[in-house]
């Protein structure tokens, strides 16, 4: 490691973590290479596909497109925090009920950003329309699914998780 | 790709910020200010762009608020697009950023960018910049000499290139507050939601009995910088907007642009009138 190198410490999925880091690595491959936390994926490596989204204290950002350097203190949730809290289980469900992935490069990327729509205070625990739905997922490319049965799987988690408030 | 090797520097100063950026311009350095990095980390991955420094700006207190100071409302140079979004002040006070805001990138996107580092990486294809113009607004800057503050129309100087000089920080971006009279309209085209823009107009006014007056129309993905249509802002003022008027402003509408990746300069040039009708129409209704 080059003497650019600092000192972090974050919580990554609930756990303390402290690393040393190159200023150059990003979040996504500081995930994948130094934690081992593949679940996030690296696509275009500029911001466009969305493959890396995660959530930095509580906002997705694109992982590829933060330093690792710079979480110093921030809280960092991945696609495995996610998924193992089960907050995204009914997620998870609907995408394969509904064949919503084939390959699944795009899947955690895809489930954190409709994690983040179904969230939104704006929304008053109501169902977002396909509309923006569409647009909340428009910085998440899929390659191979094609985005119909994906809106169809956010749909219908959004219209369970409202119950019979619609 | 990866980015090339460089050094990282968090500061909590402005006067920090400055000194660094004066260490390291020279001929083998080369220090970059980072904000939302949502520009520069790509650059810096596809090694467009390779910094001996970079200089982390987030944590200077006191650039990220948002006020309606005396009829100026004054934009913090770190306040991220999410929070800008969300702003009760700019939904009533400043209504044409409101309105570009959802179509800037996707909401991982404005979560991180702020609308300082959008004005200052000044992309031709980009809203901010554009709507800076329409509303001729002014942005300041902190450098080695003390503060300054530099007009909209004299900040855009050429393709990534403005005012700013190599150990300046933007600081703020101040637009003055809409009245009642005032009127905006905003639209572009783009392929992907979120996308930069094909083509874009923001656009300012004010109502006038049946028509506007201060017509300000600026384009973006037309040029090296916005490009304010003259010709078609005059052609646009006066009398009531109808058919024969909104037909005489697209006539006049004197824009050049080149092709690009995404359209030829004819496409540029027909979708140009396209967003012209759009956005007077949304000229015409008034503030609710």
């Amino acid at each position: 490691m080059s003497d650019l190198a600092l000192d972090i410490s974050l919580t990554v999925n609930g756990e303390a973590v402290h690393e040393r880091v190159e200023p150059r690595k990003t979040l996504v491959d500081f995930l994948r290479e130094d934690l081992s936390l593949t679940g996030s994926h690296v696509g275009c490596e500029h911001g466009v596909c969305g493959a890396c989204t995660v959530r930095v204290n509580g906002e997705i950002v694109r992982g590829c497109l933060m330093l690792a350097v710079q979480c110093d203190g921030v809280k960092v949730e991945t696609i495995e925090g996610l998924s193992d809290s089960g907050e995204v289980a009914d997620l998870q469900t609907a995408f394969e009920q509904r064949n919503a992935l084939q390959c699944g490069y795009c899947t955690p990327g895809m489930i954190a950003a409709a994690q983040d729509l179904l969230l939104q205070p704006q929304l008053r625990g109501g169902v977002p329309s396909r509309d923006k739905i569409r647009e909340h997922l428009s910085g998440n490319y899929c390659r191979c699914t094609g985005y119909h049965a994906i809106v169809d799987a956010v749909e219908s988690v959004a219209q369970a998780r409202a119950g019979g408030k619609q | 790709m990866k980015p090339a090797p460089f050094a990282y520097k968090k500061t909590r100063s402005l006067e920090e910020a400055v000194a660094l950026l004066g260490e390291h311009s020279g001929k083998s350095l080369d220090a970059r200010l980072l904000a939302g990095g949502q520009s520069l980390i790509a650059t810096l991955n596809m090694r467009l762009s390779a910094p001996s420094l970079l200089i982390d700006i987030n944590g200077i207190a006191g650039l990220d608020g948002i006020a309606n100071k005396g009829g100026t409302v004054e934009i913090g140079a770190l306040v991220r697009h999410a929070q800008a979004e969300r702003s009760e002040t700019i939904a009533r006070h400043a209504p044409l950023i409101a309105r570009a805001m959802p179509h800037i990138g996707h909401a991982a996107i404005r979560n991180r960018g702020t609308l300082g580092g959008s004005i200052a990486f000044a992309d031709p294809a980009a809203e901010l910049p554009a709507c800076l113009m329409a509303l001729d607004g002014e942005v300041d800057a902190t450098g080695p000499k003390g503060k300054r503050t530099i007009k909209a129309g004299d900040f855009f100087k050429g393709l990534f290139e403005t005012a700013l000089g190599p150990q300046d920080v933007l600081t703020a971006i101040r637009v003055p507050a809409a009245t009642a009279e005032t009127r905006v309209g905003f639209a572009e085209l783009a392929r992907r939601h979120g996308d930069y823009a094909i083509i874009g107009l923001a656009a300012s006014a004010r109502a006038d009995g049946k028509g506007l007056a201060d017509v300000r129309l600026s384009f973006f993905g037309v040029g090296s910088t916005p490009v304010c249509a003259r010709k078609a802002e005059a052609a646009l003022s006066g009398g009531a907007i109808d058919d024969k008027r909104l037909a005489a402003a697209i006539a006049a509408l004197d824009l050049d642009p080149h092709d690009d990746v995404q359209a030829t300069a004819a496409l540029k040039k027909h979708l140009a009138g396209v967003l012209l009708r759009r956005v007077a129409k949304q000229l015409l209704e008034a503030r609710t």
